[in-house]
């Protein structure tokens, strides 16, 4: 084996870089307990400034350590003058970058460069600014960076339009970058405040915060782009959906109801609230009444509805005509109805289909546009018929569209969604549910009727319940419900509950119901007298069916019922 | 007597056998490199201009002599000829000359050794003393040519012809003399006329390849420079852009997720459709293993992809033509897919100075192992032992034996013994110096690959290469083109019609495309042809081919693997060449001042 190039064995190397290590540890630890006693002691000098920065740049995650220095910066600033303090938090920067260099994601640099730079007398931000598209260019979901880059735009009033040409230029490299869409999202409805010719009442109201039209045929564009290239990318997806969705509900009084006979008002809110600290005013026939609100379940505290008992006999004559107004302060929303002669009970709702409630969660102001994008998205569902991004983006498309002639489609979809991604297919039945509980609520409106149906439609969920405060019976049997949740104690109307044939083993929803008298609860998941514990609250209810529930199977079921349940007179079991 | 020529050698190499030499120094054998000319790497160098233009004029060396004074008993001999590679060779000016006055004062001005070198030359690692000795001297060797002033010059010469050696002893004192000057090009506005003497006063800042390839960042070569470490003598440039012509306009390729989605020429339908072929090709499948032996155009016609995409698919990813069978150009996408997104957004890298830093970065592999170099030393012939028929020893051109145990050859040193049956195939070239880019975009800086089906029928597909001025390869404020296809006839024939179609020569007035200011077209031998064995040769004598057409270097590599493991059987392939630091040199450990760690491969950004 002549003439072969030896090299060191790995032992050797390995022996090598451990005595290396042993050496440098030693320096490290000397180095560190000097900084230590020299804070301890308020020193305030050149030195400890050098040997922090040794510690630092090789560990730049030593936050005591950046605390020292800034101590140390900020004395220096009371001693030097501006030109020095210029050169010192100069040289400061050029050292931060060598740290970033070590550590790229580290916070300790990163807070403290953003500490300097605002100390800075003279601060350069174009620099600062070149520091950042380098730092994005090496890794372009690096938020320590997107952070400091933030606040140098703020301070250096980069102007809006070349922001989101940056963002043109990250998403053209990586349109995977959600980073880059996200800021893209903030910078749109600034560029449309600024060239508004709105009055400024009206740039003030949530909708000003939507991008204008011709700028969002522009981001459908883009969009598309990236969700035909790779549909199976989520980040253009979340883009697409914020450019498609509304601003916030306004937060009103969406309902005011009021019964004779139990002298409760009901209060619905558009979202829900907390009003227990006296924001809510109830005016009854022109006289301000002092009343307690209370949530419809203790669990709550903050609910889309309130209810409050008024003094006894205020409006249980039956001849007499009552107004009341509730208003609410806060909001300066006010709702009034007015309980006529004879009446049993009042109401005052705004409808949900002339809000357009359930077509917040994607409506563009214009149906064509909204059209145009369903017919993409569907073109694009063609070529790709198993991608769920495609099929959610389709669904909520075609609610935003039409909830109701969609219906058939939609259930397809949701259909294909559940096999495609069976990892989240309880997630789909859930947004199923809501979806056809929302149509089962526009239907409700279209007729007229105080009667909610939706039997064998696979519900798994129950939700917008605060729209139901009116319904007096209610249909839920045939579906997968689990459970009746406590929100279920806003239908304050209810009469007859049938849900039959579901797998419902908790009653917690059936809480101070006035009006409930029959329960069916046939075939279902009951298994203990417990379960049954919230009936005792419902004062009306004379009608129970609980065939088929594993309670029945108890000992002395019957008996230990009619104690528990005194006023239920029909009883099966 | 020279002091090789006492020593015996494990293996004697001529030419540009660079990665075998390499390969055979790292694993301790005793390397002799003897080349006949004054530049390494043989077809595959890369010239300065001035050095281009001397390489012109000296195309052929060779002579004969009778050596059997030098036999020994039972010694028999093989003469070797030195056929030249190149034909047809064909050179055009298309800019003025400028005054001589000017010329003649740039002269005289001295330039230092560092300055000539480039970068590339001064990182020559220990025991390449002597190589570094015969690079800097192969720059000194550049003549200047006269070129007649205006319109062009056409030098044809014959292969057939026999020229008397013109690099001779006395040769040495002329090349000597001072290049051109290193003058620092100026950031000149492009659009000003670059006359011909400013392309050679700036002769320098061109590194011109005789081959015209890219390297596939997952191709044999790039894995061999990085597992030998080789990569540490090399920097490498991303190729940013694929580019095709079609319908009479350059068009660029949207190649990756990037392209695809920023692509403005493709609607969604399209982008979707390309996606999702892109990836589905990527795994083997039942449906595609039917169109096995069909033309791959018919399979992707079948996939409804739509003229666009087709075009896209077959001539710029696949890069096969019409008639390719499905399994050819679906392995060809493969490739092209799996050599994607490594390095860049394009499958290819091209090292920076050109092609022809690669062989010379073996051969300092293989000096830095103990390999000896001798330039322009030619081989005269072979003493074979008659009992075992095994080549003993060569005698070079200044009629010295030297004893060696194994021999490797350029396949022209053989040329006459070649299956006559087999008429040589060849490689039509052109090399461009252009004005400005084909495809204008935001930077000045593309390094594109550029894909053109045949402009007519039976014309060749032709791939051209556009090389800006940060590859080290052009003066700045230039372009440097490889045109490169299968001949069908003469270079010139192949190649002036798509060149006349696509720049502005003056046969062709057209505003807007870039203006040719200098081309030069040859034939050279297809190397693919070549085998490796089967020549009557003795047994320990190997023949490797010169380079080949296709765009990779898989040929190559392959090749030389192959005669690597046939020398040495037990071996490894040139494992990883260890760390300055970790050598440990007799009487000491190593200089600790090394640089602790390099990156696999070096690229510039």
């Amino acid at each position: 084996m002549h003439g072969r190039v030896k090299v060191k064995s790995t032992a050797q190397q390995e022996e090598e870089k451990r005595k290396e290590r042993e050496k440098k540890l030693k320096i490290y630890i000397a180095a560190r307990d000097g900084c230590f006693t020299k804070r301890k002691e308020g020193v305030f000098d050149d030195e400890a400034l050098q040997l922090t920065q040794q510690l630092l740049s090789s560990n730049p995650d030593f936050a005591t350590l950046w605390n020292y220095r800034r101590e140390i910066l900020m004395h220096l600033e009371t001693v030097k003058e501006v030109d020095e303090v210029q050169k010192i938090y100069e040289a400061e920067l050029l050292f931060l970058e060598s740290c970033l260099k070590v550590n790229p994601k580290s916070y300790g640099s990163w807070h403290h460069r953003s500490w300097v730079s605002a100390r800075l007398p003279r601060p350069d931000w174009a620099r600062e600014l070149s520091l950042c598209d380098r730092c994005l260019s090496l890794d372009d979901r690096n938020f320590h960076c997107w952070d400091y880059r933030r606040m140098v735009v703020k301070m250096f009033n980069v102007p809006v339009d070349q922001e989101l040409k940056f963002t043109d230029r990250l998403i053209g490299s990586n349109f995977s970058n959600y980073s880059s869409w996200h800021y893209r999202s903030t910078l749109l409805p600034l560029l449309h405040t600024t060239a508004s010719e709105l009055p400024p009442m009206q740039a003030e109201s949530p909708k000003s915060n939507r991008v204008c039209e011709e700028q969002l045929l522009k981001e459908y564009e883009l969009v598309q782009n990236a969700f035909f290239t790779d549909p199976n990318d989520q980040s253009a997806w979340f883009y697409y959906r914020w450019l498609l969705g509304r601003a916030e509900l306004e937060e009103m009084i969406s309902c005011l109801h009021v019964s004779r006979e139990e002298e409760q008002v009901a209060v619905v809110f558009s979202r829900p609230v907390n009003v227990q600290s006296g924001c809510l005013l109830l005016v009854l026939d022109g006289q301000p009444h002092a009343v307690e609100w209370k949530s419809i379940h203790p669990r709550f505290k903050h609910s889309p509805v309130w209810i409050c008992n008024l003094p006894p006999g205020t409006i249980s004559e039956i001849s007499n005509e009552h107004n009341l107004t509730v208003h609410w302060t806060e909001k300066h929303s006010r709702k009034d109805c007015t309980l006529f002669t004879g009446h049993a009970e009042s109401w005052c709702q705004d409808s949900a289909t002339d809000q357009e409630l359930f077509r917040s969660e994607l409506s563009v102001e214009k149906n064509s546009v909204l059209q145009s994008e369903l017919q993409s998205v569907q073109q694009l569902q063609e070529l790709e018929p198993l991608n769920k991004w495609c099929l959610l983006t389709l669904i909520l498309l075609m609610r935003a569209l039409d909830p109701l002639s969609y219906e058939k489609e939609m259930l397809a979809h949701f259909q294909t969604l559940k096999e495609v991604d069976s990892m989240r297919s309880a997630y789909y039945s859930d947004l199923c549910s809501k979806f056809m509980i929302e149509n089962t609520i526009l239907k409700m409106e279209y007729a007229e009727v105080r009667v909610f149906s939706v039997s064998d439609k696979n519900l798994s969920t129950l939700c917008h319940l605060d729209q139901l405060v009116l319904v007096t019976h209610i249909n839920l049997s045939c579906n997968q419900l689990l459970c009746l949740p406590p929100q279920f104690a806003m239908l304050r109307c209810l009469e007859v509950l049938e849900a039959d044939n579901n797998s419902i083993g908790n009653l917690e929803g059936l809480y101070h119901l006035p009006k409930l008298e029959a329960v069916i609860l046939k075939d279902n998941k009951i298994a203990t007298l417990a379960d049954l514990e919230p009936l005792t609250s419902c004062p009306r209810l004379k009608r129970l069916d609980l065939r088929g529930n594993p309670v029945t199977q108890l000992a002395n079921v019957e008996s230990e019922l009619a104690k528990l349940l005194p006023s239920v007179l029909d009883l099966l079991l | 007597m020279c002091f090789y020529s006492k020593r015996e050698y494990l293996i004697v190499i001529f030419d540009h056998i660079s990665v075998v030499a390499a390969a055979c120094s790292r694993v301790g054998q005793r390397v002799l490199h003897l080349d006949r000319r004054s530049y390494y790497a043989a077809n595959w160098a890369s010239f300065t201009f001035n050095g281009l233009l001397s390489w012109i004029q000296q195309q052929q060396v060779s002579e004969t002599q009778d050596w059997c004074d030098l036999l020994e008993e039972g010694e028999e001999l093989i003469q070797l000829s030195s056929q030249s590679s190149i034909r047809n060779l064909q050179v055009f000016t298309y800019t003025s000359k400028e005054d001589e006055v000017e010329e003649a004062s740039a002269d005289s001005v001295n330039t230092t050794e560092e300055e000539q070198h480039g970068p590339g030359e001064t990182r020559c690692a220990v025991g390449s003393e002597r190589l570094s000795q015969e690079v800097s001297r192969t720059h000194h060797s550049l003549q200047h040519m006269e070129i007649p002033a205006e319109g062009f010059c056409s030098l044809n010469i014959s292969p057939i012809f026999q020229s008397q050696a013109t690099i001779t002893e006395g040769a040495e004192p002329e090349a000597e003399q001072p290049q051109s000057p290193a003058i620092p090009s100026q950031s000149e506005p492009s659009r000003k006329k670059i006359s011909f003497a400013q392309l050679e006063k700036e002769g320098r800042r061109f590194n011109i390849d005789l081959v015209s390839k890219l390297m596939y960042s997952r191709g044999s070569l790039v894995e061999l420079l990085i597992k030998s470490n080789v990569s540490r003598y090399a920097e490498f440039k991303k190729v940013s852009r694929i580019l095709t012509y079609r319908n009479g306009e350059v068009e660029q390729v949207p190649c990756t997720r990037a392209d695809v989605f920023a692509s403005r020429q493709l609607s969604v339908v399209e982008k979707r459709k390309l996606m999702r072929f892109l990836t589905s090709c990527i795994e083997e499948k039942d449906d595609q293993s039917a169109y096995n032996g069909r033309p791959y155009l018919e399979f992707l016609r079948d996939q409804k992809l739509g003229e666009n995409l087709q075009h896209f698919l077959l001539y710029s990813i696949a890069m096969v033509t019409e008639d390719t069978p499905t399994e050819v150009g679906l392995a060809s996408t493969r490739n092209f897919l799996r050599c994607l997104g490594r390095y860049g957004n394009t499958p290819f890298l091209f090292p920076l100075y050109g092609l022809g830093e690669i062989p010379q970065c073996f051969c300092r592999m293989c000096a830095v192992f103990g390999g000896i170099y001798c330039l322009r030393h030619s081989l005269r012939c072979l003493l074979l032992d008659t009992a075992t028929n095994r080549c003993k020893a060569v005698i070079d051109s200044r009629g010295q034996r030297i004893s060696c145990s194994h021999v490797l050859l350029e396949e022209n040193y053989v040329h006459e013994r070649k299956n006559v049956a087999t008429p040589p195939r060849f490689l039509s070239r052109a090399v461009l110096i252009t004005d400005s880019s084909l495809h204008g975009s935001d930077s000045e800086q593309e390094v594109s690959m550029v894909t053109i089906p045949p402009i007519t029928e039976g014309a060749p597909a032709v791939k051209m290469v556009e090389l800006s001025s940060s590859t080290m390869t052009c003066m700045s404020g230039t372009y440097l083109v490889h045109l490169n296809c299968s001949s069908v006839s003469s270079a010139y024939q192949d190649l002036s019609p798509l060149i006349t179609t696509m720049f502005s020569t003056p046969e062709s007035h057209d505003q807007g495309r870039p203006s040719v200011l200098w081309c030069l077209y040859f034939n050279m031998e297809d190397g693919s042809a070549m085998e490796v064995e089967g020549h009557d040769l003795p047994s320990n004598v190997y023949v490797c081919s010169g380079p080949d057409g296709e765009l990779g270097h898989e040929h190559a590599i392959t090749q030389a693997e192959l005669i690597f493991h046939k020398i040495l059987p037990e071996e490894d392939f040139c494992p990883p060449a260890p760390n300055p630091e970790d050598i440990l040199y007799d009487g000491g450990s190593a200089p600790s001042s090394g640089p602790e760690e390099e990156p696999s491969l070096q690229l510039e950004v």
